[in-house]
């Protein structure tokens, strides 16, 4: 500290209570994860599996969070599209026909 | 009564095997037989900062695989009465230590009558800190005030709440001590750094001491000397109130202030 900090209040520079602030989300959101149930990652596999039929995307393109709020659990799903999935005509387009043929097969049966 | 205890963080470079060497070394001044493990298998480090590197023979991987004996493995502290090191080996094989080996090598321990196992964990989430959490009964969690320390002390947290030997026999569950270390008031004082309050609310569990960032640290690995030995230091005197926590003794905490500065050194400082 020197002749030019003495004169600030010393307070400006409070990066500490952002780090605190978003730990304290942080933390709480990744025990949610630890403490949910153990169907969770098949859930979670079988929603992927799902979005793949329709639209190309990665695997960390989906995340599933349990938390619960007073007597309810609320189930949140957050899908990440690619930039380019409208733009990209021709694996939309495939996607959409595919998704098309297994209708009409499931409802040939 | 053996009781195992493992030092462990998650994030690398907080402070694990200096906190083993020095916890080791102050439980057996007390009188108690303790042995040191080093579970860094292919970064052994332990014998360095316990000055003992020059009298490894065999180590924890030999005792696992029956090459050597216990008393063969052991290396017996120079200083201090009543003090074992059992060295990490230098393989580059992680998968050379198995539950099963290392069940053997603790009950062995045990009938030899130590009282106290302390286990130094390797960083990581990965097996090898798996291995040395999971004889446990209690856990010191190093932690830096820094978020990404905090965040990794909270998923080994997690870990020991599931994955421990004790979880999963559905016995009591591991005694979990917060360590914070490398504590420097003045930047908490400046409100750079998380406090002793941030990191206790945050992860919510028993803080058994706050030690200090304290050259003397770097002053005794150079010598090959736990800190704890250094009696001078604020870090060494930090080190020993911890001790007398772990052992039931109620202490109040020390070097959570910034030292008082004169109106010069606040000028100039
Ligand atoms: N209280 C302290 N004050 C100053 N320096 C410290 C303090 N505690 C640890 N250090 C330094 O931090 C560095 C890392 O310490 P140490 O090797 O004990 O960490 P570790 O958690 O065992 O690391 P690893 O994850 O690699 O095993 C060392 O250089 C050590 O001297
Ligand atoms: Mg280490």
């Amino acid at each position: 500290m020197g002749i030019f900090s003495f004169f600030k209040t010393g307070k400006e520079d409070q990066s500490a209570s952002i780090a605190k602030d978003r730990l304290q989300v942080l933390i709480a959101h990744e025990r949610t994860g630890r403490s949910g149930p153990d169907y969770l990652p098949m859930l979670k596999q079988d929603i992927l599996d799902v979005i793949k039929k329709y639209v190309a995307v990665g695997d960390d393109a989906l995340s599933v969070q349990l938390e619960s709020q007073d007597n309810c659990d609320v189930l949140e799903l957050n899908i990440t599209l690619p930039e380019d999935a409208e733009s990209d005509e021709e694996s939309a387009e495939s996607a959409r026909r595919r998704a098309m043929e297994r209708r009409q097969a499931a409802n040939a049966t | 009564m053996t009781k195992t205890i493992v030092v462990t963080s998650g994030k690398g470079g907080v402070g694990k095997t200096t906190t083993s060497a020095s916890i080791a070394t102050g439980l057996a001044k007390r009188g108690f037989k303790t042995v040191v493990i080093d579970f860094d298998v292919g970064l052994r480090n332990l014998d360095l900062i316990m000055g003992c590197e020059r009298r490894v023979v065999y180590d924890l991987v030999n005792l696992v695989n029956q090459e050597a004996s216990l008393h063969q493995t052991l290396i017996k502290d120079k200083r201090i009465e009543n003090l074992y090191i059992l060295p990490a080996s230098q393989t580059r094989d992680k998968d050379a230590l198995t539950i099963e080996g290392v069940a053997r090598v603790i009950h062995k321990l045990k009938k030899s009558d130590f009282d106290y196992i302390i286990c130094d964990s390797p960083a990581g989430i990965e097996k090898g800190a798996k291995m040395a959490l999971y004889f446990a009964d209690e856990a010191i969690v190093t932690t830096n005030p820094e978020v990404s320390s905090v965040r990794d002390s909270d998923r080994i947290l997690g870990i020991l709440q599931s994955e421990s030997k004790r979880s999963k026999m559905n016995e009591e569950p591991v005694k979990e001590h917060l360590l914070i270390t490398r504590y420097n008031p003045a930047r908490v004082k400046d409100g750079q750094m998380l406090s002793v309050d941030d990191i206790v609310d945050l992860l919510a569990i028993p803080l058994l001491g706050i030690i200090p960032e304290s050259p003397s640290v770097l002053d005794c690995s150079n010598a090959g000397k736990p800190v704890i030995l250094d009696e001078e230091s604020e870090a060494g005197q930090a080190y020993s109130d911890a001790i007398d926590r772990l052992l039931g003794e109620a202490k109040p905490h020390r070097f959570m202030d910034a030292p008082k500065k004169g109106l010069l050194a606040r000028l100039f400082g």
